[in-house]
């Protein structure tokens, strides 16, 4: 378990009253947290409960019918995906959403797109400023490639890769937006130990490090309860609970949800 | 008056051209909706069907045998000549490229386009060929009306008629048949269908063999129109902008987007193509169709996705 | 055994980016450059066979340099952007059409006639926003829908240049010649000339491609190619990246199309460019390699001697067979072989090569 930050740091993201349905089917419904600039929260609960719609609204993908959206300070109702990323929030997916035709330095490269400026025809040219930029890119992309241990399948189309390997390099795209939050959608599923350890300690190390805030969905409660600071837990579309991992372990409703009750 | 009646005339000529439309566009959806191919090679299959029924047929009259007998044996001769083309390329094209992309397997029709071309014309002839098997002149209707009145084309209206019977033939197969609804889960995903148990290529070999006698009913229609020939196969391009107007899945679609490309093409020929130049009719029903899919991207019939991630 | 690059250390980043990594492939280019640049043009001044004849550089070898330009444009587009367009030939029209316009003089626009040059590129710029504007659509159609949508571009054109007699200067024919062919002061008319003034467009658009293709627009449209959806949550562009393609994709094919008509044709009429050439090209790239800047050079090859060698076949193997089997037998090998192509190996003769290429590393030891 992290240890509890000394004083409440402001909000970076808040949602209010997010409600979310398609047609008749209510995924979402009156659901209000918000997530603290540089801390790890988890959003958990059963399947189907909404959460990765819940992410979805955060970076703009699908469009609440309900609720507000604050991040940094500015509230809206929805926006564009790009906008989002542009913002500063990127996010790795469920079933992993890699480029396929693409090798891992490409994919992770991808990532600096919006931080590359140089005109088409610098590109064209492929010298001067566009060969400096484009080098002081790949720096930076080795870099992570580097700290996701994920050199030796640098070259190698991410289709041919093994899961737990795509999940890395989905890992290192979003890591190279640089972004002010991560959005994590189950990144340890389908992993054997070894892999949860190791991906815990990117997860870690990239909030420490760097102090970016994450919220991420993950079913495995252990992992859950020993990295996140703070935890929120849906069901059926609603928020049951929301706090510290020692108060949401306790919480009564959170086990009956688990375990299941008869009603 | 004048101008109404000449109006309607077109519009219901219009209406009429476009149900044959919808005659060759109906063999892409059965073959789209059933195996998740985009057949590019049905006007050449169109072909080699008019080709087949027509040589036969003249072969069987000149051998003595009545008009009527000689039909129904060259009918039934190229409805063998397609169900041995199904068979092919089942066999030899499709079946090894299971699984491919979208892009690769309409590559490939593509390519059994050439060979059928070829085929067709080196075995039955290059030349044109009339063929006689529906009544070509035309009623005039409406006389006390309009000066004139208002032509409509018998062929037309078998044309019409031919279309309704294949629309309910393919409905009821689709609906209530085992292999139709087989189809429907190969045209889903052809990997998950063979892990069910659903054997692929005897499925693929129907649905050919069924757009292959689809073919064969638009090549008598188009045949007794304008004569067996090779620009028989443009017929394809034609019938294009009606599948993407209906949307590519559905049998609907077919007959709707065949019944608007008809009568704006020729509304169009006559009141635009008086004010921009003649032979607007190439590109009309394109751009029609494009401006369609800007409102609708799945057609006016066709599915629409939910895209998630 | 030749083919072995231990020992090459790359020490910086611009090295192991650059597009030739290993120091025998870069030999063998320059060889190439060399040979196609100086050696050709030698060859044939001193009539040594097979280039003291003119056939080969005019019938085989230009065309073969001008198709390969059009398939690198259709290859970035489709190759690199992944929307299928089966217009391609509209656009060739598109620049052809332009140029010859702006190298005859626009009087309406006060244009007096401009020199080859800035009238080849402009076609390719023409091309280039008809490329933008029949793009649009790719906003909101996808897959085969678009593919069927993009032909509304070839049928309107085919159409425009046919019957707007304006485009063809009232030609009554119908049938348009370019002027001479002339670059800065030079006259290009020989077929040495010409084969040596469109490898040089080839060779300046394919670098130029190849640059695009690897920089950061590139990945961006192979972004889109791969999964448009996680492209655009990652904060690329739809609209910048897709439309961006088509301009790059149009222009190359305008200019392609612009050296068809002044370089290779010369003289030439719509049916030059219609939906037959569009499936051509998309041939070219499919079965030469998507995605690839060499796929459409392997890819233009086969498709356009392909017909040439079939053609000729029965005459040298002493068969006599009617001209019109001929035809026939050449649609059913053509079909065929594009059958068994896309069986045996759906990525493309550039998957082949590169197959072969690793091989080599290891021959003759087969570990």
């Amino acid at each position: 378990m992290s240890e509890p930050k000394s004083a409440p740091a402001e909000a970076l993201l808040s949602l209010e009253n997010i409600s979310l349905s398609f047609g008749g089917l209510k995924a979402v419904s009156d659901v209000s947290f918000d997530i603290r600039k540089g801390e790890i929260r988890a959003i958990i609960g059963p399947n189907g409960a909404g959460k990765t719609s819940m992410l979805n609204c955060i970076n703009g993908f699908y469009h609440p019918q309900q609720g507000r959206i604050t991040f940094k300070g500015r509230t809206r109702k929805s926006m564009r995906p790009h906008e989002a990323a542009r913002g500063g929030i990127a996010r790795t997916f469920q079933n992993v959403a890699l480029f396929k035709g693409m090798t891992t330095l490409d994919n992770i490269m991808t990532g600096r797109a919006l931080r590359m400026k140089r005109g088409v025809l610098w590109q064209l040219l492929r010298a001067g400023p566009a060969l400096r930029e484009e080098i002081e890119h790949r720096r930076f992309c080795e870099e992570i490639i580097d700290f996701l241990e994920i050199e030796h399948i640098r070259k190698t189309p991410v289709g041919k890769l093994p899961y737990g390997l795509q999940k890395r390099v989905e890992l290192g795209r979003a890591l190279a937006m640089e972004p002010d939050l991560l959005l994590l959608d189950e990144p340890m599923a389908g992993m054997n130990l070894e892999e949860k350890q190791d991906m815990s300690r990117f997860i870690l190390d990239v909030n420490r490090r760097d102090g970016t805030t994450i919220a991420l969905i993950e079913h495995d409660m252990g992992v859950v309860m020993d990295i996140s600071d703070r935890v929120v837990v849906l069901e059926y579309g609603r928020k049951i609970a929301d706090g510290v991992p020692a108060d949401v372990q306790g919480n009564q409703k959170v086990i009956d949800a688990y375990l299941g009750v008869p009603r | 008056m004048a101008g109404f009646g000449s109006f309607l005339e077109v519009l219901i000529s219009g209406l009429l051209a476009g149900v044959l439309y919808s005659l060759v566009a109906l063999g892409y959806v059965l073959i789209y909706k059933a195996s998740g191919v985009f057949n590019y090679s049905q006007g050449a299959m169109v072909l080699l069907a008019g080709l087949a029924l027509v040589r036969a047929l003249g072969f069987f009259e000149s051998q003595g045998i009545p008009y009527a007998a000689a039909l129904v044996l060259a009918l039934l001769f190229a409805a063998a000549v397609m169900a041995l083309t199904a068979w092919i390329i089942e066999r030899f094209i499709l079946g090894p490229l299971v699984n491919q992309n979208e892009l690769t397997l309409f590559m490939s029709t593509i390519g059994a386009a050439f060979i059928l071309e070829g085929v067709a014309q080196m075995a039955f002839g290059s030349e044109v060929y009339p063929l006689r098997m529906f009544p070509k002149d035309a009623w005039i209707l409406g006389e006390a009306y309009f000066p004139g009145g208002i032509l409509i084309n018998k062929l037309d209206i078998w044309g019409g008629v031919i279309a309704a019977v294949l629309v309910a033939a393919i409905a009821l197969f689709f609906q209530r048949t085992k292999t139709g609804r087989a189809l429907r889960a190969v045209a889903d995903d052809h990997l998950a269908a063979q892990s069910v148990g659903i054997p692929i290529s005897w499925i693929w070999f129907v649905v050919w063999f069924a757009a292959g006698l689809v073919a064969l009913a638009a090549a008598s229609v188009w045949g007794t129109k304008l004569g067996v020939q090779f620009s028989i196969t443009f017929l394809a391009l034609k019938a294009l902008p009606v599948l993407i107007i209906g949307g590519f899945t559905s049998v609907p679609g077919a007959i709707a987007g065949g019944l608007i490309v008809g009568a704006g093409e020729k509304l169009a020929e006559i009141y635009l193509g008086a004010l921009i130049g003649g032979g607007i009719e190439y590109w009309f029903a394109y751009v029609l169709a494009l401006s369609v899919l800007m409102v609708r991207p799945q057609g006016l019939f066709g599915e629409r996705l939910i895209e998630r991630i | 055994m030749f083919y072995r690059e231990a020992g090459q250390f790359k020490t910086s980043y611009a090295a192991d980016m650059a597009i030739f990594p290993i120091r025998q492939d870069r030999i063998a280019m320059l060889l190439l450059l060399a040979f196609a640049f100086a050696g050709v043009p030698l060859l044939a001044a001193f009539h040594v066979p097979p280039f003291n004849s003119e056939y080969l550089l005019r019938a085989i070898i230009l065309p073969f340099l001008i198709l390969s330009l059009a398939a690198i444009g259709v290859n970035v587009l489709i190759g690199y952007c992944g929307q299928v367009s089966l217009g391609s030939g509209a656009f060739m029209a598109i620049g052809a059409y332009s140029a010859y316009k702006f190298n005859t003089g626009i009087p309406g626009l006060w244009l007096p006639p401009l020199p080859t040059l800035a009238s080849i590129l402009l076609g390719g710029l023409m091309a280039s926003i008809a490329g933008i504007v029949f793009g649009i659509p790719s906003l909101r159609i996808k897959g085969l829908y678009l593919s069927v949508a993009t032909l509304a571009a070839q049928f309107f054109f085919d159409w425009l240049f046919l019957r707007v007699k304006w485009f063809t200067n009232y030609a009554p024919s119908g049938s348009v010649s370019a002027p001479e062919l002339s670059f800065f002061g030079l006259t290009v008319a020989s077929p040495v000339e010409k084969y040596l003034l469109a490898l040089t467009f080839v060779c300046v658009f394919a670098l130029g491609a190849k640059n695009l293709a690897r920089g950061n627009l590139g990945r961006q449209w192979m972004a889109i190619r791969d999964m448009d959806i996680a492209a655009e949550l990652i904060g690329i562009r739809p609209l910048a990246a897709k439309l961006s393609a088509f301009a790059v994709s149009s222009f190359i094919i305008g200019v392609a199309g612009a050296l068809w008509a002044f370089v290779y044709l010369g003289s030439w009429e719509p049916l030059a460019f219609n939906i037959d050439r569009s499936l051509q090209l998309l041939f070219m790239v499919i079965i030469g390699g998507l995605g690839t800047i060499l796929g459409s050079f392997l890819g233009a090859a086969f498709i356009l001697l392909l017909p040439i060698a079939l053609s000729q076949l029965p005459a040298a193997v002493g068969l006599k067979i009617s001209t019109a089997t001929i035809t026939h037998l050449e649609f059913i090998i053509f079909g065929s072989l594009i059958c068994f192509l896309l069986i045996k190996e759906p990525l493309g003769f550039a998957r082949l090569w590169q197959i072969g290429k690793e091989k080599l590393r290891l021959w003759p030891f087969p570990y």
